[in-house]
């Protein structure tokens, strides 16, 4: 979705300066950044409910396998090492392409989708293992809220790689209408959205697991 | 649209040619048109929920009565409150919506036209795919509140929960991005010296709104997907066996389920305060007080939830809380029934259709606000839960109060919408059928309820002393039948083009949007208006106060008003959207894991992804620069 539907045309009235309609609103902020942080708002909430289903699951399985039978902290550290420097280069992208500097901009974006991708690649990795452990989407509580909410992370990562990798070519082609830098950072506030909630769900569900 | 180039004398309006035809209004995206498909969607539906509203009544006009059977009738109960809820007066209030959130604040559009189209076409195929189901004899039975575990694979095999579940996703997905739209739209397209607090008092309930909606639907999808979960792929969530709690469901559909009654009620509220005025001849009593009485409404709306669970036993703490907060919030609304009494106290009050729908909206409302804060209290919720008697209280707010407040939107914002008044007389008389019918219907459910008569009981024993008030709650049904009946045969009339031309202003009201001929043209504003107050035509027309109006904002008007151009791509996206839920559908119900029904799932569903993927990039790369 492009940010500029703004209708455009008239001047404002007689008395007043003249003003772009296309570039002006009423705050001031894109109409697009504006509308994803609200969806983003939104969003908290929706992980806000996964997240206190698990809690309120917690310890409620009546048979195993038990988090600490599967859980690998030392593997999900690492897939979360990787998640949080995908911001790092989520971040440069965003500085590159509000500077016009093209080439890291693609470069910047693609290591973003690359991470992004190796950890959706972990949490494969990790579910396959899990699944060979015993642990099923069906055998009990703790199965089917892990899978439930680590699943619906990890489709928001694989959503932001598909999105980046969209906007890599679309960059590269010159296909965006309006703001160049302003879309990017709006795939910017996604994909560290994401991250952050990944913090969320990595403390909860596997660090909780090691506090006792 | 029109994407012609449009010339203007010197302050006359620009002339426009709109297109007309089928298509036209398919790929329109015109925040006018959509709020006008939005209008008669949601009355039709409206008709189908009040025909189901006549099933029930009939079959409960006699004790033991058989004229419906169980089934059809838990179809009937189930049916009636999911059509009313999501399909008639959410998309009714998303009408006014659409139509007047942009003229209220002197904008152009929305802030993104072509969701907005998509908004509506998700909301139309919602509805039409949960109706769907009586043709498969598969309408969803569970209630519209669908408590866990009736709804699991083991008490509603087959696929009417799957229709219900699967329709609701699509209808808040519809709302989810009507709600994004409208927050950015009030944000940042108000024109030049509209402040927030000059914004009408509709804009701002209808703001509130969207904040709910935001914020609720995400939790019931949440709830949704676990339900899902739950039947097609054998999770344990909402299954006891397993250890799964079905409070679960009761927590995520209410944190939903209560900002959804202010989503109802919150609009109407904007309508009223928007009407009351006018026909006062006076400006709104202490409007800021009603603005932030509407958002403490929508703050304390979210704390609220646990008082539909009263009888679950949560425990003395959590239920000493929640009846604290229900009664908290009875205070905001209190405070809106005396600005709106204050504000006809003194005034010269003309009694027009539509401020007798207002007129009727305080006072119904009222009373279902004094049944309602009834069951704030835990032990006499206790006797009422599950009661006619909460059936008498929901109906006094949501007919008496969210169905009036709309009619009396309907009859007020008619002539701007279609630039002909409808016919008073006609609309007196359904106003007057109304009046009779709500309250011979709802005010005995009061008794029935307080004599122990259950919520959707299909039939009740003779000799119980049942039978009066049923029949006369019956009686009333048909009182209402003919009130919406006279309605509908106004606003048929009024749509043939009968009725006298309305004129900008025919209630010599005070908003924007009343300085602007009717119907707007495309582009509502020729010369966007600077304001200078919360009454800005009404200043300009009675006080001296600054030109908001076309004709004497000063100046030459623009040769030509760009507007973005109309397209097909968000119908596209809902058709697809829409199909990938569609096709759940044949795998679902099982309540266990099935590797090749899974498969063939995933099979149906990929093409239609990348079918939908192609269209949302399609949508991207099309050129939606105004022309």
């Amino acid at each position: 979705m492009t940010s500029h539907a703004v209708p455009a045309g008239a001047h404002a009235d007689a008395g007043h300066e003249e003003f772009d309609e296309h570039a002006w609103t009423s705050l001031g902020l894109d109409h697009m950044k504006l509308a994803f942080w609200t969806f983003l708002g939104s969003d908290c909430f929706f992980f806000g409910s996964l997240i206190g289903t698990y809690m309120s699951y917690r310890g409620q399985s009546l048979v195993g396998p038990y988090p600490r039978d599967v859980f690998s902290v030392e593997v999900t550290s690492i897939s979360t090492f990787v998640l949080l420097m995908s911001s790092l280069t989520m971040a440069l992208a965003v500085l590159f392409a509000k500077t016009n500097r093209r080439s890291g901009t693609i470069g910047m974006l693609l290591a973003t989708a690359a991470l992004g991708a190796s950890f959706v690649g972990f949490q494969m990795f990790e579910f396959s293992h899990f699944y060979h452990e015993g642990l099923t989407l069906q055998g009990n509580l703790f199965g089917s809220s892990f899978y439930v909410l680590t699943g619906f992370h990890g489709t928001h990562v694989a959503i932001g790689v598909l999105w980046l990798l969209i906007q890599t070519l679309f960059y590269g082609k010159r296909w965006i209408r309006g703001d160049e830098g302003n879309a990017v950072e709006v795939a910017g506030l996604y994909w560290h959205f994401v991250d952050i909630v990944w913090i969320v769900i990595f403390t909860f569900v596997y660090l909780m697991e090691y506090v006792e | 649209m029109s994407t012609a180039a449009t010339h203007v004398a010197t302050h006359a309006h620009v002339e426009h040619e709109e297109e007309t035809g089928l298509w036209s209004w398919i790929t329109t995206v015109d925040h006018k048109r959509i709020g006008k498909l939005y209008l008669i969607s949601s009355l039709l539906f409206f008709a189908l929920g009040g025909l189901e509203a006549l099933m029930i009544r009939m079959q409960l006009f006699r004790p033991e009565n058989n004229f419906i059977s169980a089934q059809f009738y838990n179809e009937m109960f189930t049916m009636h409150a999911t059509t009313m809820v999501f399909l008639a007066i959410m998309p009714l209030s998303a009408a006014f919506f659409n139509f007047l959130i942009p003229l209220q604040i002197g904008a152009r559009d929305v802030a993104f036209p072509r969701m907005n189209a998509l908004s509506f076409w998700l909301f139309l195929f919602g509805g039409l795919f949960i109706n769907s189901s009586f043709l498969f004899h598969a309408a969803p039975d569970g209630g519209w509140f669908g408590y866990a575990n009736l709804t699991g694979s083991k008490y509603s095999p087959g696929h009417s929960i799957d229709f219900w579940m699967l329709g609701l996703a699509i209808l808040g997905n519809s709302s989810m991005m009507a709600g994004f739209n409208f927050i950015t739209t009030i944000l940042n397209l108000r024109a030049p010296g509209m402040t927030l607090f000059r914004m009408p008092i509709f804009t701002w309930m209808s703001f509130v709104v969207q904040f709910l909606v935001v914020m609720s639907f995400p939790m019931i999808t949440v709830g949704l997907i676990l339900l899902i979960f739950d039947r097609n792929y054998g999770t344990n969530f909402y299954f006891p066996p397993n250890g799964g709690d079905p409070l679960l469901w009761q927590h995520l559909f209410w944190l939903f389920g209560h900002p959804e009654v202010y989503i109802l009620i919150l609009p109407a509220m904007g309508i009223v305060s928007e009407v009351l005025p006018v026909f006062a001849r006076k400006p709104l009593f202490g409007a800021p007080f009603v603005i932030f009485s509407g958002i403490m409404i929508g703050f304390v709306g979210f704390g609220v939830w646990s008082h539909h669970m009263f009888t679950v036993g949560l425990g003395p703490v959590a239920d000493s809380a929640f009846a604290t907060t229900t009664m908290l919030i009875a205070v905001p609304t209190a405070v809106k029934i005396f600005n709106w009494i204050f504000t006809m106290w003194g005034g010269k009050i003309s009694f027009k259709t539509p401020n007798l729908f207002a007129i009727t909206f305080v006072f119904l409302f009222t009373i279902g606000g004094l049944s309602g804060v009834m069951h704030a209290s835990p032990p006499i919720d206790l006797q009422q839960q599950d009661s006619y008697f909460i059936v008498a209280h929901f109906h006094y707010v949501l007919v008496g109060g969210a169905l009036m407040g709309l009619f009396s939107g309907i009859y007020f914002y008619w002539p701007k919408m279609f630039g002909r008044m409808l016919n008073e007389r006609l609309g007196q008389i359904s106003w007057a059928l109304f009046f009779i019918g709500i309250n011979v219907t709802f005010f005995p459910m009061h008794f029935l309820g307080a004599m122990g008569m259950i919520r959707r009981s299909w039939q009740y024993p003779a000799g119980a002393g049942l039978d009066m008030y049923n029949q006369m709650a019956t009686v009333g049904a048909f009182f209402i039948f003919f009130a919406v009946l006279v309605s509908f045969i106004n606003f048929a009339r009024g749509l043939m083009g009968h009725g006298e031309l309305a004129g900008d202003d025919p209630w010599d009201a005070a908003t924007l949007e009343w300085s602007i001929p009717s119907p707007p043209p495309h582009y509502n504003f020729a010369k966007l208006p600077t304001v200078h107050s919360d009454r800005p035509f009404w200043d300009e027309k009675h006080e001296g106060g600054p030109a908001v109006s076309q004709a004497k904002i000063a100046g030459p008007g623009p040769h030509h008003v760009a507007m973005p151009p109309s397209s097909y791509w968000p119908i596209l996206v809902a058709v697809f959207q829409g199909l990938v839920f569609v096709a759940f559908i044949p795998g679902s119900g099982s309540g266990a894991f099935n590797y090749d029904a899974f498969l063939k799932q995933v099979m149906i569903q990929g093409p239609i992804a990348l079918g939908m993927l192609f269209c949302i990039l399609a949508w991207v790369r099309e050129d939606d620069t105004p022309r």
